[in-house]
């Protein structure tokens, strides 16, 4: 089952939020296409899951074990080996930061530290409230613009670490609004 | 055959023979990491590289085959730089605490660090940062020192099936761990310790209880006692440079007495107490129609294995507790009685060759009042450095012998040690007690050996009773699938986690040599055919000890000391 693009968001939302899905019958789909003991469909079966839910998470890495009979350990080592796979579900905003060698220049990895910093958490680690993904890219071809970050589908250019915490706040608060919205759509 | 020239020398080779094979055939050896006799080479460390004339750049002797009329050199100016960079690499991204390391002196870093002559620190960067896992009850991990040359991974995932550890990410963050980087007492870890006999370097270890060991015979309230499993008499001479297949019963026991234990008693009077319970139960199950085929349960790893990973077939595996916790459950009721001592008092310690033993004596089943069967357990290496930090030089020690009751046993109990040991010991026993008659033939030579299953059929009666004998956890699966498709024909089914038994066990000297494990068992063996008795039941303190407490095998009182129940672990593991 291909899922919308749309319906996918959703479900990222879903766990960014906390809420879990039961995936059972999506697996079944899943497995069904392919051949069960075959370890040679792993990388496919896994890039299935990860379409469904955005990330790999841990009770489907032992049902695609199971379901290609290989130990759980073989296949969480191929599912890190891959830049494509993810073990943690992505946050509301994903930040990248260029860490390409014009933004190198530009002193990115100074960017880098202050968002580490200003999150509390690493390159590749999401935060605890699953507001904010942190990742590095090699290059985002914004040289012009360099030190660039991206959030989301907004780009932002020749950046100043003094910067970071006020783009951080306004993704906050834009974050808390649609709290509110929601709660008060509930209460009504 | 083909002929080829090695180092100038002229050489004659199978034809499916690597270069490593037939350089060694000849006395010219190539240092190896990641090469595992046996097992298909992955060529993934390049320590074996040698120059093939015509061939462009270095060739891995240990994944090469030998063709007619090659000229290869082990031995040149560039095999040498290549390797001696390969181990200054290593060697940099490694902690270099040798002197306060468990494998100092016994480390295959160590040494190819001396052969190929480091003299500085040629290359300084970041090192790896991993934290050390010390999760499980019996073994330690510590990726700082791994080399990933994947010897733990391919033990873990080809030899014993288990899977528990394998590579992880890439490039500069690989790391052997387990999935998703918990600790081993949450994965699939059978604890056999399999992965530490291959281990090069101290990545992987035992997790030691001498001190607290020491910490209890310093202790002027505790009665501190210990008793010793049959495989280690047969492998602790080799950590003293005796030959191999040296039996040193004596020496060990005057060791241990000079070490301050206050009486030094043998598992294998346990052994026989279990083969007379053990078999008891499984002719109780044949005569009435009860589960079979029947488990043995004397090797905590491969009790750890079902219930980890078919726990529904938990109720084909005989109730009985391992030797070394009958041991100890006597120990703190039976002779603690009859020497009038406080159970509270009394601290057992096992000797054992096994690291699945300290996992096995944490169970809470296996305790009385909250009182642990067996307080500590120590490895076969952990001994050997007890020995030597006690000053205690082993190759002049008079010899001694156990003492008693515990300590008599005979030869059936010897073999307990050594994979199909278990099943003859109790088929000798089995047999006497349902025919009346001694089995002809006391040595069953279908279930020696190092196959992965081995089986035999015995005519006792009417019935002939088909028993197997598993070899390394690795072959269990293919006779669990039979019991579970209800195809299985066996009676009884012995099974030991460690490839030969409990002489190659996971405690055991580490050694790099198959060759090792024969002569280790050939001890047991030898031990066995001198004994005056050759079947439990003809144990004569055994006799004695049901005659004044437990009245007969699998009585009530036997049942609440000498028996145990198990857990569903997958239940646990896979939190469903």
């Amino acid at each position: 089952m291909i899922l919308s693009k749309k319906k996918m968001l959703a479900c990222n939302l879903d766990i960014g939020v906390g809420t879990k899905i039961k995936g059972s019958d999506m697996h079944k789909e899943i497995f069904d296409k392919y051949p069960a003991k075959d370890k040679s469909n792993l990388i496919a079966i896994l890039q299935d899951v990860q379409e469904i839910y955005g990330y790999l998470p841990e009770e489907t890495l032992q049902e695609v074990g199971d379901f290609i009979d290989m130990p759980l350990c073989s296949v969480y080592g191929v599912a890190t080996f891959y830049n494509q796979f993810r073990l943690t579900p992505l946050g509301k905003n994903v930040i990248r930061v260029c860490r390409g060698t014009a933004c190198h220049v530009k002193n990115s990895a100074n960017i880098l530290m202050a968002l580490e910093t200003e999150l509390n958490i690493g390159a590749g680690e999401t935060t605890r409230d699953k507001l904010f993904t942190l990742e590095t890219v090699a290059c985002i071809g914004a040289c012009s613009i360099a030190p660039v970050i991206n959030i989301n589908e907004e780009y932002y250019g020749r950046i100043e670490v003094k910067d970071i915490p006020k783009i951080i706040k306004k993704y906050q608060q834009e974050a808390k609004k649609e709290q509110i919205a929601e709660k008060t759509v509930e209460s009504e | 055959m083909v002929e080829l020239t090695i180092n100038n020398v002229k050489v004659k080779a199978e034809e499916d023979m690597t270069i490593l094979d037939a350089a060694k055939s000849v006395g010219i050896s190539i240092p190896t990491l990641c090469h595992m006799k046996d097992l298909f080479p992955t060529g993934a460390c390049r320590m074996c590289v040698v120059e093939v004339d015509g061939m462009r750049g270095l060739t891995p002797a240990c994944a090469y085959p030998v063709t007619e009329g090659m000229k290869i050199d082990t031995n040149s100016p560039k095999v040498r730089q290549a390797r001696k960079t390969i181990v200054e690499l290593l060697v940099e991204n490694h902690p270099q605490d040798c002197l306060i390391c468990v494998r100092n002196k016994n480390c295959e870093l160590q040494d190819l660090s001396e052969v190929y002559g480091l003299r500085e620190h040629r290359y300084v960067g970041d090192k790896k940062d991993h934290a050390i896992d010390i999760s499980s009850a019996s073994m330690e991990r510590d990726p700082a020192k791994c080399i990933l040359c994947g010897r733990c991974t391919r033990t873990c995932n080809e030899v014993q099936k288990v899977g528990a550890i394998d590579f992880t990410n890439r490039g500069f963050q690989s790391n052997v761990t387990t999935p998703f980087n918990k600790g081993l007492n949450i994965s699939d870890c059978i604890l056999c310790g399999q992965c530490i006999l291959v281990c090069p370097t101290a990545a992987l270890r035992e997790k030691s209880n001498s001190k607290m060991v020491f910490d209890a015979i310093n202790d002027k309230r505790k009665f501190v006692v210990v008793q010793v499993a049959p495989a280690v008499r047969a492998s602790l001479g080799e950590e003293y440079n005796m030959p191999l297949g040296t039996n040193v019963t004596g020496q060990m026991v005057t060791g241990l007495r000079r070490l301050g234990f206050k009486k030094v008693f043998d598992t294998n009077f346990a052994a026989d107490l279990t083969i007379m319970e053990e078999g008891t139960e499984l002719i109780d199950r044949v005569s009435n129609k009860g589960t079979l085929p029947m488990f043995t349960s004397c090797c905590p790893g491969w009790v750890k294995y079902i219930e980890q990973n078919r726990p529904q077939l938990l109720k084909h595996v005989s109730s009985c507790k391992s030797p070394h916790e009958m041991e100890g459950a006597i120990l703190k009721s039976y002779y603690a009685k009859k020497m009038g001592l406080d159970p509270k008092d009394i601290f057992v310690v096992s000797i054992m060759p096994c690291t699945v033993k300290k996992f096995e004596s944490d169970r809470p089943e296996l305790s009385q009042e909250k009182m642990a069967d067996v307080d500590a357990v120590l490895t076969t290496r952990e001994l050997v450095r007890m020995f030597k930090m006690a000053g205690i030089d082993f190759n002049d020690l008079p010899e001694d012998e156990f003492d008693n009751p515990l300590g008599e046993s005979t030869g059936a109990a010897a073999i307990f040690g050594t994979s199909g040991g278990v099943m003859e010991a109790a088929l000798r026993t089995a047999y006497k007690v349902m025919t009346g008659e001694e089995l002809v033939s006391m040595e069953l030579d279908d279930i020696r050996g190092f196959s992965g299953v081995k089986e035999a059929s015995i005519k006792v009666n009417d019935l002939d009773v088909n028993v197997a004998v598993v070899n390394g956890i690795g072959n269990v699966d293919q006779v669990l699938d039979e019991i579970e498709a209800g195809t299985s024909k066996y009676h009884f089914i012995e099974v030991m986690a460690c490839p030969g038994g409990c002489i190659n066990g996971g405690g055991q000297p580490i050694h790099q040599k198959p060759e090792k494990v024969r002569k280790r068992v050939s001890v047991l063996y030898d031990i066995d055919k001198n004994a005056k008795n050759r079947r439990s039941h003809e144990n004569e303190a055994v006799q004695k000890i049901y005659d004044e407490f437990f009245e007969k095998p699998n009585s009530h009182k036997s049942h609440e000391l000498l028996h145990t129940s198990y857990v569903d672990r997958k239940a646990i593991l896979r939190k469903k």
